[in-house]
């Protein structure tokens, strides 16, 4: 079976610096793949190479189609038509339309899957009506699932934190994507929070059959719920293989505890 | 006691600052100096007291902002709730309509030709709003657009005797065509440097129509440009203003209807996502340029058909009524209404054109009360006259759209 997404040797360089080091990696579907490793080890420019915000500088990135089933090369498309091909994404820093309505900041989600243009918005045929509550519809149900539903209305910047957290997640599962990228999805939150958070990844992807590759510092989080953990150091890949190998790894330890560390 | 000091602190400042241009009055005729020092405590006795009501405006602007932090939930003013409710607005609006169908025949022609321009001002106020307001791209050469509208109809007019009906949608069309050529290479930018461009670009084609003579007629311009035709009738001059009145009216009433359709649609919604973040905009699968292309063209749009309706109005255009200053206008329109407000522009238009108008006693301080007035509202009200109110959605139900 085909991966939903295969990274074959992909290098990143800005100016004089090679910030990703022939990388690869690959996602099956229904799976749950961490990408960990030190601060600034590339695992945001890694993300930013497969979401279309740097065009990587070497190596490939192939994708397979959420409609057609083909497999595709994205390097250097823009960021839009990868999430056309079912890529949809989350930020490490939250990056909501603030002045907008949590649902709006869903529907946003659902634009890849409507097609109403200027004509539409102009003349409310019956299909652009169909589709409008269709999307207002879809987009209540997801942030049902995921209780975000009494702020329906609020505006996104008024949400506590872990709800803003949550309706970024709500809003890349409006896209309907087969891999959901979430950028260190519990950063900033409290182990209660972190739980539940826990509890909703695997909730999401057993209800909308969706592969998930997260980047994550909570180890307890990682070693938990992913089926493949990617370790990454100064650009290179240090390590893969299942959380329990990971634990064991020598390398991995002495990457994350340093060289003298015995006693 | 220390708001005293204050004040004192302040009045002396400014008695400092103006001493040299209120007091001293030199007589080069003459070769004899005035002392006015009467100027000056004028001056300090304005300053005192006008800090005395800066400061307590300032407290009870910090006491709301704590409030409504408290309370958490969004209150709307008072004109809001007019607006929303439509047990209140269904009257209102109907009251307004009234009233502006029946002005031309209560009010004098010089009145009405005011309203003209104040609706007229509604249209491009309205139209760069989409632009400005909703997509968030700063432009700063919105008169272009309105001029290529009005020398559309004029040249067209002079070369080929179209009509004032038939060239209204091209004039619409050619400035659309603009809109995506200029917006093309330019839409690449962001912010400042956006403006900067459509700056530029808003001055080159005033300079272009100044001094390509055998094209636009430099600066002397098109004259007897014909008046809209009404179904071959004849009509006075009286009676062709009436006739524009609603001409225009009625195209305020298609730019109200049109753009608050755009806003509550898909793509509205990705205009406004476009200004709230762009990165996040473009990861959640909307196309950027394409987006971005359709808030220009269709705000560009708006300044055509303007464009050609002022040219019917005044039957006279050369490229002095396309300087800067229209640009700074409509912008200030829109930023003082309150970005992507409808009922905020409209209010807004009327304010900066009727009151200069009708203030026309007080020309001599035209400019430093418009400047006071846009500092006034900077502080006290940054989102605008009337704040653009977030549409609330039914869900669940079949009336899941309005």
């Amino acid at each position: 079976m085909l991966p939903i997404l295969e990274v074959k040797d992909l290098c990143m360089d800005f100016g004089g610096l090679r910030a990703l080091d022939h990388i690869n990696l690959e996602v099956f579907s229904d799976q749950i793949v961490a990408l960990i490793g030190p601060n600034g080890a590339g695992k945001t420019t890694f993300f930013n190479c497969v979401t279309g915000i740097y065009e990587p500088t070497h190596g490939d990135i192939l994708v397979l189609s959420r409609d057609d089933g083909q497999r595709k090369r994205i390097n250097g498309l823009k960021p839009n038509k990868i999430t056309e091909l079912g890529l949809a994404r989350t930020f490490q820093n939250i990056r909501l339309f603030p002045n907008m309505t949590v649902l709006e900041n869903v529907m946003i989600g659902r634009h890849t899957r409507t097609r109403s243009w200027i004509f539409g918005a102009l003349f409310r045929d019956k299909k652009t009506v169909q589709e409008e509550q269709e999307t207002v519809e879809v987009s209540y149900n997801i942030l049902k699932k995921l209780q975000l539903e009494k702020y329906v209305n609020e505006i996104a910047s008024n949400l506590p934190y872990g709800a803003q957290r949550r309706l970024e997640i709500a809003r890349a599962l409006a896209a309907e994507p087969s891999l959901l990228l979430l950028d260190e999805p519990a950063a900033g939150m409290n182990p209660k929070e972190t739980k539940q958070l826990e509890e909703l990844i695997l909730q999401i992807k057993e209800q909308e059959r969706v592969s998930i590759l997260l980047i994550e510092h909570d180890m307890k989080l990682v070693m938990n719920i992913s089926e493949m953990v990617y370790v990454v150091e100064y650009g290179r890949l240090l390590a893969k293989g299942s959380p329990r190998e990971i634990k064991e790894d020598e390398r991995v330890i002495k990457a994350y505890l340093g060289e003298d560390h015995d006693a | 006691m220390k708001g005293f000091i204050r004040s004192l602190q302040v009045a002396l400042w400014f008695m400092f600052l103006t001493f040299p241009i209120m007091v001293i009055k030199v007589d080069i005729v003459e070769k004899t100096v005035q002392w006015r020092w009467m100027n000056l405590v004028y001056v300090g006795i304005g300053s005192f007291v006008l800090s005395f009501v800066w400061r307590f405006l300032m407290e009870k602007k910090n006491k709301g902002i704590k409030a409504r932090e408290e309370s958490r939930d969004e209150k709307l003013s008072f004109i809001q709730k007019i607006l929303t409710e439509p047990r209140y607005n269904r009257p209102l609006f109907l009251g307004l309509l009234l009233f502006v169908l029946v002005f031309p025949w209560m009010f004098s022609t010089y009145q009405t030709n005011i309203m003209i321009s104040a609706l007229l001002y509604v249209v491009l106020g309205l139209g760069l709003n989409i632009v400005v307001g909703l997509a968030g791209l700063l432009d700063l050469g919105y008169v272009a657009f309105y001029a290529v509208g009005a020398y559309a109809y004029a040249l067209l007019n002079y070369h080929f005797h179209l009509g004032f009906w038939t060239v209204l949608p091209i004039g619409g069309l050619l400035a659309a065509i603009f809109g995506i050529l200029l917006g093309i290479p330019v839409l690449r930018l962001r912010g400042d440097y956006l403006a900067i461009v459509t700056l530029g670009f808003g001055e080159i084609i005033r300079l272009v129509l100044e001094n390509w003579d055998e094209f636009s007629f430099g600066p002397s311009g098109i004259s007897n440009i014909p008046r809209p035709g009404f179904f071959g009738l004849h009509l006075t001059v009286e009676q062709a203003t009436i006739y524009i009145y609603y001409l225009v009216v009625i195209m305020s009433l298609i730019t109200i209807f049109v753009v608050n359709r755009l806003q509550n649609s898909r793509l509205g919604r990705a205009w406004l996502a476009l200004r709230e973040d762009e990165i996040a905009c473009e990861a959640m699968g909307i196309d950027r340029m394409k987006t971005k292309l359709a808030a220009f063209a269709l705000g560009a749009t708006w300044a055509g058909f303007a464009g050609v309706i002022f040219a019917a109005k005044t039957t006279f255009i050369n490229p002095a009524s396309f300087t800067f200053m229209e640009s700074a206008i409509i912008l200030s329109i829109v930023v003082l209404g309150g970005m992507g407000s409808i009922p905020g522009v409209i209010l807004a238009a009327f304010l900066m054109i009727l009151l200069p108008e009708y203030l026309r006693a007080f020309s001599q301080y035209r400019m430093l009360l418009f400047g006071a007035s846009m500092v006034l509202v900077m502080v006290f009200r940054p989102q605008g006259l009337i704040p653009n109110v977030r549409r609330k959605y039914l869900y669940g139900q079949k009336q899941g759209v309005r």
